[in-house]
């Protein structure tokens, strides 16, 4: 133990526990709360900082510390010496790698306030824990091997640090034993640091030389270091500004998670107040719609509150009964967020998978979630050098740049203004996972230009006048499966029943609308979203469409599903077996693609999902396409 | 003028942000109740949520048979005074085998609580589950999000779980699969006890020191709650004033010597004590990691 840390911890008021509990519970009823992420390698002594932070604050026991004798013992990373980073290294997979691979949770407490300590791996592939490590947190601890200075996950970490928001930071210069407490070349790490840090656009940072092992500036001012002025560690975490509280100062935004109606004479609307204060008798304007209302109370289990403010989670009732629902947002009057469905956004990819541009991904922003696609990156980002590279798409732990589009406007708030309103997550359709972060820059100027025009002859009026009821009959399936085939009959008997129809086949717009396309999974993609859009134009003037495209991903398939009003939208799937269709190759494609020739070819070397309910199945097996159009539009009837 | 939130606010906060989004989200939601003290602030958690509606999911007490009497009489009481339905399953495999604590091992937890979780929320189709486990209990569950999922046969995969960001919570599911979700995941022991102490929820009685009939067994303090209790040769019921930090089945959950028998006394104690508050339970010594293990295979 260093001469630097009194024995017996310094967090606790002994004496006033044994003496006046009621009083000591008093003093700590009153803490506030501070999330600080610690960021650096394994070698830069952070499991040995935080297992520092927690046995000083005698958060850890007897028995873990008999746990963690006999495990340094075992493990022997450090001699006979405790190993406290054992004691914050917490899968057993991950213990036997010697490396921690994930997100991990700490706690401890001082006089002054509960700390929430997450511990964020250094190690270079894992920006995705990083990024979602320090979405929660006030404050960066960036810890630097003084031995080694601003090494380039340095500047990794500080970049990802200030891409999310986080504007107290402090440099820690670690393992200042080992250098003799040289104060020179502290002074000259600390001058690297802050060049780099403005040239990213960090403005502000404290600095500190410490020892985590030999606890120097660690709860006491360092008597190694009398040259160094500033506060110890534990008193910088202590006394620093909390986002909390500056959050109360901004206008009042608080998204709608949950209508709590228990009668029909309560209506309250529940949800954690993002920013600002709100109290009985404010304005407010619910978004997007932008009516008005007056806050008639705020009600909890404990009686009626005079005021509650940001970060609190309230129930609230207006004065007006309006249109109000979970992923509205309840904000000031005269001072509302922006309503917009397009942006420019920064993209943290998390999944294995790649970003597939053009593909819709659930966006969750808030209690908001919709449908939303994102375009090819404008660049991403180096986070070893800062440099914009010029990019297709965003693979698992790159940092991209790209405008992303809605399908329906949402609230937002550039992410800079307000974490709530501007930070979001992309969902994965198919699989449910979450596949990337995102940071609202602003809404693209298009979006607030481009105003839907509305006309006064309706799909209504469209479909009344050719007395049938519009649908988009969608045919999927393999190359060769009679997909075309099928839907020329089907559209033959069609027209002899005098329905209003039109054929969009898949060859036949690759030659015109669709000539700049390939067959790379974005292009297959780009290709589905026209023909959707095409097709839904057609359905709006009246039209039975057919379409007999491969259409091979389900989510493609299921975003021109959700363009079309219920029912109108009719999925074909013609089932034939790839050994079937390629027996039959009628085209030669297959032939080629075996040989080589034709990279991307559905059911060679690039996927078919298909259908897991469609609403028609015909099996080209077992029916001429005679029968399967018989079978499609028996089912099809009635048409009107 | 700020006013500036205390710890237990902005944690109740961040708790009742958690139950709202399961309730907005879900299909079937139900909270797992085992009467204990993360519990009974759940529970008084869930009603702050919701007020003035009641909570709108049951209660599910997973049962083993062999909670301590005092549990029994407090569960019945806790769920009508909340205004929610109680829903009570016990392994019926197990209530046949007789598995129980004395001659079983830690076939007993697998049988009763492990299995029996895993029946009931098949049997019921409940599809998000909150539990009360606390990041700052052990090792493995600091790493554990808020949100944890489980395949349709209930496996946790510690290696791939999504990402959680800010307060956004992605509760979408294949159907079969579940979640289970952890409101008080930030909340420390100390949180626990002085929230109880600020908001006067009630608790079992066990918890505050008494007379009761005691013997050590194994290094640990266990007490004779029923005549199921079978002595040891040598062993002599001795009358000791003793509180528990945890509450389980009782013949797996260890007593401490102690003569709190008021909150700010047990927070005293607690405050002073250099033990972790699971030493008192035996199933946390089985191996290294053991609580792992357990979570891999649907332990909650």
């Amino acid at each position: 133990m260093s001469d630097a840390t009194p024995q017996n911890g310094i967090y606790k008021t002994d004496d006033l526990i044994a003496s006046d509990i009621e009083a000591y519970l008093t003093v700590h009823q009153h803490k506030s709360l501070l999330r600080f992420i610690t960021c650096g390698s394994v070698d830069d002594g952070k499991s040995t900082l935080i297992g520092r932070l927690l046995y000083d604050s005698k958060m850890i026991f007897e028995d873990q510390l008999a746990a963690l004798e006999s495990d340094s013992k075992r493990m022997g990373t450090q001699g006979q010496d405790i190993d406290f980073a054992l004691l914050v290294d917490g899968l057993a997979a991950e213990r036997e790698q010697g490396i921690t691979i994930d997100v991990a949770y700490r706690f401890f407490a001082t006089e002054k306030r509960k700390f929430i300590v997450v511990d964020c791996p250094g190690h270079e592939q894992y920006t995705r824990n990083m990024v979602t490590g320090a979405s929660t947190a006030d404050l960066a601890v960036i810890l630097i091997d003084a031995r080694k200075g601003v090494l380039v996950q340095t500047r990794r970490h500080s970049y990802l640090v200030h891409l999310l928001g986080i504007r107290n930071i402090v440099l820690a210069v670690n393992k200042m034993d080992l250098i003799d407490y040289d104060q020179a070349k502290y002074d000259a790490i600390v001058a690297e640091y802050t060049a780099f840090a403005r040239s990213i656009g960090i403005s502000d940072f404290t600095a500190m030389p410490i020892s985590g092992f030999k606890g120097d500036n660690i709860t006491e001012r360092s008597v190694h270091m009398p040259w160094h002025a500033g506060q110890p560690l534990i008193a910088h975490l202590e006394t620093v500004a909390l986002d909390n509280d500056a959050d109360q100062a901004k206008p009042l935004r608080m998204p709608v998670q949950w209508v709590n109606r228990p009668n029909l004479d309560f209506r309250g609307f529940s949800g954690q107040i993002a920013t600002g204060i709100l109290r009985p008798g404010d304005s407010i304007r619910v978004l997007p719609s932008g009516k008005t209302s007056t806050i008639s109370k705020i009600v909890t289990l404990d009686g009626e509150l005079s005021e509650a403010v940001a970060g609190q989670s309230v129930t609230l009732c207006l004065t007006d009964e309006i249109d109000c629902s979970r992923g509205d947002v309840i904000a000031a009057a005269d001072n509302p967020p922006e309503v917009s469905d397009q942006f420019e956004s920064t993209i943290v990819w998390m999944a294995d998978e790649p970003l597939i541009p053009g593909r819709a991904y659930y966006l969750k922003l808030g209690t908001q979630t919709v449908s939303a696609t994102v375009q090819s990156p404008k660049f991403t980002i180096n986070v070893n050098n800062m440099e914009h590279m010029a990019a297709k798409t965003l693979e698992l732990n790159a940092i991209g740049v790209a405008e992303i589009l809605a399908d329906k406007p949402i609230v937002f708030e550039p992410y800079v203004n307000n974490h709530v309103l501007g930070g979001y997550i992309l969902i994965d359709k198919i699989t449910n996972a979450t596949v990337a972060a995102g940071m609202l820059h602003f809404s693209l100027r298009r979006a607030q230009n481009v105003h839907w025009q509305a006309t006064d002859i309706g799909r209504e009026a469209h479909a009344a006048l050719k007395n049938q009821k519009p649908k988009i009959l969608w045919f999927t399936g393999l190359s060769g499966s009679g997909k075309s085939t099928i839907a020329n009959e089907v559209e033959k008997t069609l027209n002899l029943l005098n329905r209003h129809t039109f054929l969009l086949d898949g060859d036949n717009i690759r030659h015109g609308l669709n000539k700049d396309l390939g067959f790379t999974e974005t292009d297959r993609i780009e290709n589905i979203r026209r023909v959707g859009e095409v097709a839904k134009l057609m359905a709006d003037a009246g039209l039975i469409v057919l379409t007999a495209f491969i259409s091979p991903f389900r989510a493609e398939r299921d975003m021109v599903r959700a363009m079309m009003p219920e029912g109108e939208f009719v999925e074909i799937f013609v089932d034939t077996p790839l050994e079937v269709a390629e027996a039959r190759d009628v085209k030669g494609l297959y032939k080629k693609a075996r040989a080589g020739q034709l990279k991307n070819f559905t059911g060679i070397d690039s996927p078919y999902e298909p259908p897991e309910n469609p609403d028609i199945c015909v099996n080209t097996v077992e029916m001429s396409p005679a029968e399967a159009a018989e079978h499609i539009v028996r089912q099809l009837m009635p048409l009107k | 003028m700020t006013k500036s939130l205390t710890h237990l606010e902005r944690l109740e906060a961040e708790a009742i942000h958690i139950m709202r989004e399961v309730v907005a989200e879900a299909d079937k939601p139900v909270m797992l109740y085992s009467v204990g003290k993360d519990s009974a602030v759940m529970l008084h958690l869930a009603r702050k949520a919701f007020y003035p509606s009641p909570p709108p999911f049951p209660l599910l007490h997973i049962d083993t048979s062999w909670k301590f009497k005092a549990m029994y009489a407090l569960r019945e009481k806790a769920a009508c005074d909340a205004g929610m339905e109680l829903l009570v399953h016990q392994n019926p495999e197990a209530i046949a085998r007789g598995i129980n604590p004395f001659d079983h091992g830690s076939l007993h937890t697998d049988m009763w609580k492990t299995e029996g979780l895993k029946q009931a929320l098949d049997a019921y189709g409940f599809d998000v589950a909150f539990g009360g486990a606390r990041r700052d209990e052990e090792k493995s569950r600091a790493k554990e999000r808020i949100f944890s999922f489980r395949t349709a046969t209930h496996i946790w995969d510690p290696k791939n779980q999504r990402p959680e960001l800010w307060n956004l919570y992605n509760a979408r599911k294949a159907k079969a699969e579940s979640i289970r979700v952890f409101p008080i995941s930030n909340w420390t022991e100390l949180d626990i006890w002085q929230y109880i102490h600020l908001e006067n929820i009630e608790i079992v009685p066990l918890y505050f020191s008494a007379p009761r009939p005691t013997v050590t067994r194994d290094g640990m303090l266990l007490m004779i709650d029923d005549d199921r209790f079978v002595l040891h040769d040598g062993e002599v019921p001795v009358e000791r004033s003793i509180r528990f930090r945890t509450l389980g089945c009782y013949p797996l959950t260890g007593a401490v010597e102690s003569h709190a028998a008021t909150l700010p006394e047990i927070i005293q104690e607690m405050l002073l004590t250099t033990t972790s508050e699971r030493q008192g339970r035996a199933i946390d010594h089985d191996q290294a990691a053991s609580m792992e293990k357990k979570k891999q295979e649907g332990y909650f």
